[in-house]
């Protein structure tokens, strides 16, 4: 035996209380990466976004066309070095309920301005030679379970008919935070069969030489197009990712809120069971000190316990919490980059240890100070 | 030897000097222990007796720097323990007293082993070491086949006999002992007296021990009656 073991050996006590204190610190942990996946699904896409890319949309919506022959005026603009631009297709595979999206994109420029995604290069020559190619998104594929070479039908809903896709690469993301829900077909089979998108994109992505002109690219590319018949409005791939998640509410408001209100009544759980399991050996502790244990070592040994239950349960919770980020995304496709980041398993980790220390000091301190003659009146 | 004189006696294992102890109600102070003179010589074994509230358990909690006296000073082997606090107090007390309960007071998660190694765990000794000591003193309590037995398996007198291991497993100059058979029949704490004089005899152990029975107080070499604060030698044996 030693000091290690003698706190685990208190373990043996008070089971049920003691495993469902260890219970409510899973649960509350396991809500804490559930709570940090979909806040990081919600705004890691806003990290992530590229500071030197901006999207030029129509000025009365993205839902609204541009004109194609943008494409070469936006190229002269000072500053820019690379134009992009897509179109939302729209489609349903199989069911309305399996949504993910899906971008028209123009496959000479595309890899280029996206280079956080990562496509083999034979790959990416193989979409770029068959018109009824596409490539997809890693998570997209282990969704459906779909591999090179596989034949996908999406029913149009804004370009009617069945339309016929082959599987021709997977793409991944270099970081955990990108993007991999998404499909790409070619611009070009779009337009050669819809005569109505002809001499239209749906918007632009721009690439600025210099992150720091990027205001100055925007008022620019503005101005430029303001008072014609398609105005447009240029913004920050970032700033457009804000107000889009900006939509869905206060999402940051609604996640502190709900994990607020669980930590601190799980602080007030832990504590009043820690301060009742201290009270009840008040008399085992005069011991200890009679038998010449310090108020130092049994101020460690108490705040150690805390811990221990603390690291246990909060260690179940975020294993949970992985368990269930490794299932996908359970909205069908909402939630884009749906998993537990290292950084939120350690933020995790520091939650339930400063709760642990929170819930321990006091009976602690109270244990460092009892006077061996009054504890051991307790006895 | 005991006397109560207050002579000096610079070779008593513990001296003690004018020692009062005086505790707070309320308003009211009440004079618990009134200028005790005492000195004890090593290998002793004293009981102390006396009415309820007499000061018996307070004299012994501050023979056993568990309090502090109001006054007065209480010398062990030349140290002045009412001299000093805090963590000097704590290591003095794990090396030199062994301490022993009317309830015995093992930790009840612990078995008799770990209970009685309790105390080894503030020492440097080797895991090893630890066991040698700990294997030694239940065989001399006799309770070397109950040793992975927790205290819920044993009996009072068992029980007893593993916290008297635990008082005695680090070798402490004396042992204090309040009403070791209070709670025990009368076969189990004749075990228990008969244990505590071996203790005495073989291992030459200084004995200071508070009871209320006149049949246990009988055990000890010498007798002191503790009232209203004084101290008074009522029997005297060997």
């Amino acid at each position: 035996m030693n000091t290690l073991s003698l706190m685990f050996v208190n373990f043996r006590r008070k089971r049920v209380r003691k495993l469902l204190t260890v219970c409510s610190f899973a649960i509350a942990l396991f809500l804490f990466g559930v709570l940090a996946i979909i806040y990081d699904s919600f705004y890691q896409p806003i990290e992530v976004a590229g500071a030197d890319r901006l999207i030029v949309q129509n000025k009365i919506s993205i839902i609204m066309p541009l004109p194609y022959s943008y494409y070469e005026k936006l190229k002269r603009i000072d500053g820019i070095d690379l134009v992009s631009f897509a179109f939302w297709f729209g489609g349903v595979y199989q069911s309305e309920r399996n949504f993910f999206m899906q971008f028209a994109v123009d496959t000479e420029t595309w890899s280029q301005m996206f280079p956080e995604f990562i496509i083999p290069p034979e790959q990416l020559k193989a979409f770029t030679e068959d018109r009824q190619g596409c490539i997809i998104g890693q998570s997209l594929a282990k969704r459906f379970n779909w591999k090179v070479g596989d034949r996908i039908p999406l029913k149009g809903t804004i370009f009617p008919g069945v339309w016929e896709f082959n599987v021709r690469g997977i793409y991944q993301g270099k970081r955990l935070s990108d993007d991999t829900s998404q499909f790409w077909l070619q611009y070009k089979y779009l337009e050669e069969n819809s005569e109505w998108l002809k001499g239209f994109v749906g918007w632009y992505y721009v690439h600025a030489d210099d992150p720091d002109k990027t205001f100055e690219i925007s008022r620019t590319i503005d101005t430029q197009f303001a008072n014609s018949p398609f105005e447009t409005v240029t913004v920050t791939e970032k700033a457009w990712t804000a107000t889009f998640i900006k939509q869905f509410g206060n999402i940051r408001l609604l996640i502190l809120l709900v994990g607020g209100v669980v930590f601190f009544t799980l602080l007030l759980i832990t504590g009043s069971n820690m301060a009742m399991s201290i009270r009840e050996r008040t008399g085992e502790i005069g011991i200890m000190k009679t038998l010449g244990f310090s108020g130092a070592r049994i101020l460690f040994m108490v705040l150690a316990e805390s811990l221990i239950i603390a690291l246990i349960g909060g260690g179940i919770g975020l294993i949970l919490a992985e368990i269930f980020a490794m299932q996908g995304d359970p909205t069908g496709g909402l939630l884009t980059a749906f998993y537990l980041s290292p950084k939120n398993i350690g933020l995790g980790l520091i939650i339930a240890i400063m709760i642990g220390l929170a819930a321990g000091i006091i009976p602690a301190v109270q244990s460092m100070r009892l006077k061996i003659v009054d504890a051991l009146r307790r006895v | 030897m005991v006397q109560l004189n207050g002579n000096s006696k610079t070779d008593a294992l513990i001296q003690i000097r004018l020692l009062c102890k005086n505790y707070a109600r309320g308003n009211e102070s009440i004079e618990v222990l009134k200028n005790l003179n005492l000195d004890i010589d090593r290998g002793e074994f004293i009981a102390f007796m006396g009415p309820s509230g007499s000061g018996k358990t307070t004299l012994l909690n501050l023979i056993g720097g568990l309090d502090q006296p109001t006054s007065g000073s209480i010398v062990v082997d030349n140290y002045e323990i009412t001299q000093i606090s805090g963590r000097k107090l704590t290591e003095w007390r794990a090396r030199h007293v062994g301490f022993i309960f009317q309830l015995y007071n093992l930790i009840p998660v612990l078995t008799a082993f770990q209970n009685v190694e309790l105390p080894l765990l503030l020492t440097r000794l080797s895991k090893s070491q630890r066991r040698e000591h700990v294997e030694t003193v239940l065989s001399i309590v006799g309770l070397q086949d109950r040793m992975h037995y927790f205290p819920r398996q044993l009996s009072g007198g068992q029980e007893q006999r593993t916290a008297i291991a635990r008082a005695i497993v680090s070798d402490p100059t004396f042992l204090l002992c309040d009403e070791p058979t209070g709670d025990l029949d009368r076969g189990s704490a004749n075990e228990i007296l008969e244990l505590l004089s071996r203790l005495v005899k073989e291992f030459d152990k200084t004995i200071l021990m508070v009871t209320h029975d006149p049949v246990t107080a009988a055990q000890a070499h010498t007798t002191l009656h503790l009232e209203k604060g004084l101290l008074i030698e009522s029997a005297k044996r060997g």
